[in-house]
Formats: C-alpha cells, sequence, structure tokens
C-alpha cells in the first residue's frame, strides 16, 4: 500500500519536474557558470483584480508615467523641450527615471539598430510591470527613412509589444503630448496589456530577437 | 542650363593635374600654398603616380602602395601635414580595387592634401598607419569592419567597432545589397509603394514643369 | 580629489595595451571594478557607452562603445540620387542639421560646377549660425546638468526652442530643416523676419548674462570642471582635436578664418580662444561664441543684400548626373571640423560620401586617453565637455 503510494508520488513528481523543465528557459548565450546567477524562470501573464478595483488601479496608473531615460534614437531630442519649462510634462505626472526598475514607460526614440534592439529589449524585460511602449516617429512603425539600412529594423512591434505609436520625423512635442494623454486613455480603458502580450507570446517574440541579434549573450529574460 | 554645363566641363578632371579654380561661393581670396611646385619633389622621392589640385585649398595625390606610408610620416613631420583629417576607402568594384584615402591638413599653409593609394580587392590589407596618430587605429578598425581591408599590427583591429554581431559580407563593399538584406530580415511592413519618380512628377507634382525639363 | 587630477597630469601611459589593445589590468584580482556607463544612462551623450575599470571611485581606464545609432548613411546614399540624398543628410546630426545640408549641397555644387547666387549665400550662414546657437544653448544645459544644476538646461533649452520656432517660420520644420538645398536656399525670408530674429536674441542675450552668473561663477562648478580633462597644445595635433576644444588650448584655429567659406570673409569676428585647456576653458569658449553667433546673426541681418535670386534653377534633379571627381569640403560647426568628402563618378548617383564628424576622434581616442584617473562622478562632465555626439562618429 504505501509502496503504491511512493510510486504514483514519485510519479507525478516527475510529471511536475518535467513540466517545470519545460516552462523552464534555456538560457543557452549564457556560460555554465554565468548560468548560475541568473533567474530562469518564464514571464507569466497577470490577471487583472476585479471590477472596480481594476479600473481605480488603471486610473492611478494613468496618472504617474514615468519614463526610462534612455534616448534610443534621434526622437530623444525632443523628449528635452518635453521635459523642460516650455512644454513641461510635469504637468501630467510624467517624469524621467535614470533607471528601468522605476520607470512604467519606454519612449522608443525612432530607429533602432540591432545593437540598440538588444538593450532596448534588455532594458524592457527589466522594467517592472505594468509597463508601456510608445513608439516615436515612423521610423518605429516602419522603418521611415532607413527601410532598406542593414542595420535598422523596420518594425519595433515585432521585438517588443507597443501600446501607442506616434507618427511624423521629428515629432512635435505637442504630438508628443497627444500620444502620452491617448496612453493615458488607453490605459483608463484598460486596454494596454501589451505586458501580457509579450508574456503569451514570449516564444515568438524571443524567437524574432534572436533572429536578429546573433552574438545573443544574456539570460533569455532578463528579470 | 547652358551655363551650367560650361560651368561642369570646366570643373573637374581626374588626374589631369590642372588646376582650376571652381567658383562655387566658397568665397576664398588672396594666395595659397602653391602645392603644384611640390609635386616634382615628392615624385623624385616617393614616385608619385598622379596628382590633381581640386581646389586652391585642396590637392590630391596617388602614391604606390610601397611608398604610402613613407610619403605620410614625410608629409607630418617635414612639410606640415600634421593633421590626420580622415582616412577612408572607395570601393571600385568593376576595377578590382580600393582606393584608400587619407586626408591630411596643413595648418600653416591652410591646405588639405588627399593622400590616395589603390589596392587590390582580393586579400586587401595595409600597412597599418596608428603609430602616427593615435586616432588612425579607429579608422583602420572601422574600415576593417566596414571593407574587410586588413591592417596587420594595429591595436584591436579585429575588435566590432559599430557592428555586432555580424556575420555576412562587409556591408560598405558595393557587393552587398542593403535593401535586400533589409527584406531578408526585418519584416517590411506592407502598403509601401515606390512610385517612379519622374511618371510620379509628371503627373501629380508639377506637370507644367516636368515638360520644360 | 585634487591627488587624482594631479595624476592625470602626470600620467603618460596609455589605459590599453599599444600592441595587443588588451587591457593591462586584471579583473580578477579583486582591485578593480568594470562599470558600464551608457547606452542606458542619463549621463551619457546620445546613444553610446563607456566601459570604465575604477579602482576605488577612480577610472583607470576606459573604452569608449559606438554603433547603437549606425544607420549605414553612406551605404544608403549610395543608393539613392543626388537630391534623394537631402532628407537623408540632415538627420546625421540632429541638434544641427544645417551643417550637413550646407556641405552637401556645397559638395554636390562644387562637382557640377554650380555657382550660388549671392543672396542664398548669406542665407545659408544665417542658418548655419542660429543652428549654432541652437546647438551652443543646448550644450550649456547638459553641461550645467552634468555638474548638477538642472536649472540651467530649463533655462537654455527653452531658449533654444524660440530659436527652433525661428527654423519653423523659415523653413516648416522644427528639427530638420532642409532649407539648404543645391543651387541655393529653399524660400525666402518671410516679412518681418529680422525683427522676430532680433527680439529672440535680445531674450537669449539676457539668460546669458544669467547663466554667466549662476554657472560660470558657481564655485562647486568651478572646483569640479578647473582641471578636468587637461587637452594640452602638444596633444591637438596629435588626437586631430578641432574646434572648441582646440581653442580651449589656446589653439588658434577655426575654418571660419582659415579657409573662409559662404560670407564669413564679410564677417567682422575673431578667433575666441582660452587657456587651460581644460573643461572650464572649454565651457568659457563656448560661452563666448554663444555671444559671438549672436553677433554674426545681428551683422548678417545688418549687411545683408535685399534684392536678389534666392536659388538658382538646377537641370532635372531627377535625372541629374554629377560629374567624375572627388572633392571635401568642409565648415566649422559647434564641435569642430565637419567635412564630407564626396566621389562622383559620372551616375545620377554618388559613388562613395564620407561624412567625418569631429566626434570621431573626440569621442573615441581622446575620451579614452582623457577619462583615465577622472574621478568617476565627473566622467559625465568631461564627457560633454568635449561636446560628442555619437550618431556622427558611427553614421
Amino acid at each position: 500500500m504505501s509502496d503504491m503510494q511512493d510510486m504514483e508520488k514519485t510519479e507525478s513528481e516527475e510529471q511536475i519536474a518535467r513540466i517545470a523543465a519545460e516552462m523552464r528557459l534555456a538560457n543557452d548565450g549564457l556560460s555554465d557558470q554565468d548560468k548560475a546567477y541568473f533567474c530562469d524562470a518564464r514571464p507569466q501573464a497577470v490577471e487583472p483584480y476585479r471590477g472596480i478595483m481594476e479600473k481605480f488601479a488603471n486610473w492611478a496608473r494613468s496618472q504617474s508615467l514615468w519614463i526610462l531615460g534612455f534616448g534610443t534614437g534621434c526622437g530623444a531630442i525632443e523628449l528635452r523641450p518635453l521635459m523642460t519649462s516650455r512644454f513641461d510634462m510635469y504637468r501630467y505626472g510624467i517624469q524621467p527615471r535614470p533607471t528601468p526598475r522605476q520607470s512604467s514607460v519606454f519612449v522608443i526614440g525612432g530607429y533602432a539598430s540591432v545593437k540598440t534592439v538588444k538593450r532596448i529589449v534588455r532594458s524592457y524585460e527589466q522594467m517592472q510591470g505594468p509597463k508601456f511602449v510608445l513608439g516615436l516617429g515612423s521610423c518605429t512603425v516602419n522603418g521611415g527613412m532607413y527601410w532598406d539600412s542593414y542595420n535598422t529594423i523596420n518594425r519595433i512591434d515585432y521585438y517588443i509589444p507597443v501600446d501607442v505609436y506616434i507618427t511624423g520625423c521629428m515629432p512635435r512635442p505637442e504630438a508628443l503630448l497627444a500620444g502620452f494623454n491617448r496612453l493615458k486613455q488607453m490605459i483608463r480603458e484598460g486596454r494596454c496589456e501589451g505586458m501580457n502580450t509579450y508574456a503569451e507570446n514570449f516564444d515568438w517574440y524571443k524567437a524574432n530577437q534572436k533572429q536578429i541579434i546573433k552574438d545573443w549573450n544574456m539570460p533569455d529574460y532578463n528579470w | 542650363m547652358n551655363s551650367i554645363s560650361a560651368a561642369a566641363s570646366a570643373g573637374t578632371g581626374s588626374g589631369s593635374g590642372t588646376g582650376t579654380e571652381t567658383g562655387t561661393g566658397t568665397g576664398l581670396s588672396g594666395e595659397r600654398f602653391p602645392v603644384r611646385e611640390r609635386f616634382p619633389v615628392w615624385k623624385d622621392k616617393f614616385s608619385l603616380v598622379s596628382s590633381m589640385i581640386q581646389r586652391q585649398d585642396l590637392a590630391f595625390v596617388q602614391v604606390p602602395m610601397q611608398t604610402t606610408v613613407a610619403f605620410i610620416t614625410h608629409l607630418r613631420d617635414l612639410e606640415g601635414y600634421a593633421h590626420l583629417v580622415f582616412f577612408t576607402a572607395i570601393d571600385y568594384i568593376e576595377d578590382g580595387i580600393f582606393r584608400l584615402t587619407y586626408m591630411l591638413h596643413n595648418y600653416r599653409r591652410h591646405h588639405d592634401l588627399g593622400v590616395q593609394v589603390d589596392i587590390p580587392r582580393e586579400d586587401a590589407g595595409m600597412e597599418s598607419i596608428h603609430h602616427l596618430w593615435p586616432h588612425g587605429a579607429t579608422y583602420q578598425r572601422e574600415l576593417k569592419e566596414m571593407y574587410g581591408i586588413d591592417f596587420p599590427g594595429s591595436p584591436g583591429v579585429d575588435e566590432s567597432f559599430v557592428l555586432e554581431g555580424w556575420h555576412d559580407i562587409p556591408p560598405m563593399r558595393r557587393e552587398f545589397d542593403t535593401k535586400e538584406y533589409s527584406e531578408k530580415t526585418y519584416y517590411p511592413r506592407p502598403g509601401r509603394v515606390t512610385y517612379d519618380p519622374t511618371e510620379y512628377m509628371k503627373e501629380k507634382l508639377y506637370p507644367s514643369e516636368a515638360e520644360t525639363w | 580629489m585634487v591627488d587624482v587630477k594631479q595624476n592625470s597630469q602626470r600620467s603618460k601611459f596609455p589605459p590599453v595595451d599599444a600592441v595587443t589593445g588588451k587591457s593591462r589590468y586584471n579583473l580578477l584580482s579583486g582591485k578593480y571594478l568594470k562599470i558600464w556607463q551608457g547606452p542606458q544612462h542619463p549621463g551619457i551623450t546620445g546613444n553610446m557607452s563607456l566601459e570604465l575599470t575604477v579602482c576605488g571611485d577612480e577610472v583607470i581606464e576606459c573604452k569608449t562603445h559606438v554603433g547603437y545609432l549606425h544607420r549605414g548613411f553612406e551605404k544608403l546614399m549610395e543608393r539613392r540620387k543626388y537630391i534623394q540624398c537631402f532628407p537623408l543628410v540632415c538627420r546625421i546630426c540632429v541638434p544641427e542639421p544645417d551643417f550637413n545640408e550646407y556641405l552637401f549641397a556645397a559638395g554636390a555644387e562644387e562637382l557640377a560646377g554650380i555657382e550660388v547666387p549671392e543672396k542664398a549665400l548669406w542665407y545659408r550662414t544665417l542658418t548655419l549660425e542660429m543652428a549654432r546657437l541652437a546647438s551652443f544653448l543646448m550644450w550649456i544645459g547638459g553641461q550645467a546638468g552634468a555638474f548638477g544644476m538642472a536649472t540651467i538646461g530649463q533655462w537654455t533649452v527653452t531658449m533654444r526652442d524660440y530659436v527652433l520656432d525661428l527654423f519653423e517660420e523659415l523653413s516648416g520644420g522644427r528639427i530638420y530643416h532642409m532649407y539648404i538645398i543645391p543651387g541655393g536656399v529653399r524660400s525666402d525670408l518671410p516679412a518681418g523676419y529680422a525683427r522676430r530674429v532680433e527680439d529672440t536674441l535680445v531674450m537669449i542675450e539676457k539668460v546669458l548674462k544669467d547663466i554667466d552668473l549662476a554657472m560660470m561663477h558657481n564655485a562647486v562648478f568651478k572646483k569640479r570642471a578647473v582641471g578636468l580633462g587637461v587637452i594640452t597644445p602638444g596633444m591637438v595635433d596629435e588626437y586631430g582635436i578641432t574646434g572648441p576644444n582646440a581653442r580651449g588650448s589656446g589653439i588658434r584655429r577655426d575654418i571660419r578664418k582659415d579657409l573662409p567659406y559662404l560670407v564669413y570673409d564679410q564677417l567682422d569676428f575673431d578667433i575666441i580662444t582660452e587657456e587651460g585647456g581644460d573643461a572650464y576653458a572649454r565651457t568659457r569658449v563656448r560661452m563666448r561664441e554663444t555671444a559671438q553667433s549672436i553677433d554674426l546673426i545681428r551683422q548678417m541681418l545688418r549687411k545683408m543684400p535685399a534684392e536678389g535670386p534666392f536659388f538658382r534653377k538646377l537641370p532635372n534633379v531627377l535625372h541629374w548626373k554629377v560629374p567624375t571627381g572627388q572633392t571635401y569640403v568642409q565648415a566649422e560647426c559647434t564641435r569642430g571640423e565637419y567635412g564630407f568628402f564626396m566621389v562622383s563618378d559620372g551616375t545620377e548617383l554618388p559613388r562613395r560620401i564620407y561624412v567625418r564628424g569631429p566626434s570621431y576622434t573626440h569621442a573615441v581616442t581622446l575620451m579614452e586617453r582623457l577619462a583615465v584617473h577622472v574621478n568617476i562622478a565627473d566622467t559625465a562632465g568631461l564627457m560633454v565637455s568635449l561636446h560628442t555626439y555619437p550618431p556622427e562618429i558611427e553614421r
């Protein structure tokens, strides 16, 4: 009797262990020594709160958007006037932060070269949820001016989920403010689920990223 | 139209050695360094292949591969061309050569001199100039990456400079097709339409202008 | 801190081994630590990174990594016609795109032998000086911000915005103007433009006075900037240093004077130099050049010819074959010598265009040399004081 139970228990344990191993990320880019330092768990989709709680949380999220201070392209030059006294984005509760851990909005400043995409992915994954992405400029939509360049990507939404695009080259600060207000509205309506999209389609995003980033020497998900 | 073509014919002739002044509004005045007088000297010492005076303050000379670095060292130390403005290559795929261009500037004479040297495209390699200027090593690192021209002995020449994890042929070579590579790799968004500019201009934008040309 | 600065003058060793290019320092010894500053770092100019090896809080080795903004302009231009290159070139440098436009136009005109009307030369010079003013204003804010004075950045970026408004009125674009095209400029000055420029200049002059008091005489700023990143006059030729970085070391070099282009030979100005060669001297050079730029704009508005064409009609630009030839044109931008090396092979497409940006040497070789024995908190300030701008390094 007790043997039977033990058998069943080990079987189910094995099953769990097998499923857990499948859920684990391979982290093939790291050396064996480094693998011990990095987490290999997959990102999980987050369930929303129930009813009014989620609405309240969304309202609160929309009122304090903190930008990651990473000027990935030339679009970053219009963030300077936006931060300073003339356009003053602080009045909308938007402010730049120096580290991904503190920020909730990632502004992709225009074109992204392959070398930058690697850093974009890393910074995006390090950001704490809920997180939103704002694609700035035509280059993020379809490559813009550099559609035939060998070093800039054409569509940023193949590598990270994007919530709002602001078109133009360069978009004016007013357009940026309009984009931020649109993002706020979408957050309040609960439509900015980019983080969950990323977790659900994680393998697809990762395959796209690994196709262009040839020397992948970081963990598969940067917790 | 007539005046433009006349001016164009007076403009430039490659390797002809004739000095021409192109009135492009650079506003040059006063006498300049008579670089023409130096050509025979350089020809004796470093066997110049050809020379060309593009402007009062700009000339190009071509030297064989063997004497290039000696010539540049001579220019830097004895003739006052102490400032390396840039160092780059031009790909002449049809002739099978890379034309390296060292642009030197003489602050005393306010004169630019482009020293050019042809090297074969196969197994392209050249003597290093990192001992003359520290930033020469940076230029050579870039040339190695972008054209595949080797500079043995230059510090860090094999490290990647701009690109990261590049596995294709060096991108600045003429045979590399950037559009094809981009379409193959980066998921172009459908909807981009290309018009023939001439036809489009005739039809849509300036019908009257298109007729006159 | 004083010791560190004395060290920097004493150190003669390059940070890396000259033969192998490898680091001299063994990280496994536990004495050193490697820190990446950038690309995701608010103290970095643009999108580039410094790989710093530190001992305590003193940098002992610095390696610059660029390429995050590489778009392959030179490759893209090889497959575009001359006129199609136009919207492309101004995007090489965001704070002052006009220098790219002017140099590309000047190179193409020289190769094709096109004369530009007198009035267009004045308009071009005016836009170049306005771009210089805007870029310097942004830089002053950056330099102050790197030393912890964010307020000055608020002032100057706003002032730059008023200059951008003038550009917008002139060309329709705030950042990218595409105003200078081959054959001249795109449009005439709007009515009453000179008066509005003058109003803006008065406003900027007032702020410059405040900045001079708040920044140049600030004890903290002086303490940190004086003696930081000293460029000796001997290093200028060795490293190919141009522009305000060279003039901060007392070297009288300015392409506007040495090889006068456009109408600079008709304007009354002097080459500004400072002694010292440190970050403070460079800041002073740039502050004074900002004032000089304002003066030059005033002179131009006064002397500018009122009548005449501002554009010369080109042949059909869609089939514009530029004759075979090669040329190098240069201009003095805010950071130093900016140049375009253009080679044409007689077809509609350029054979090769090489863009010579001054940051190429400043940010890579020079920065790697100067950052050694600098306090880690001063690295950002040192970097800004060289006025580096990554897109022109990797293009």
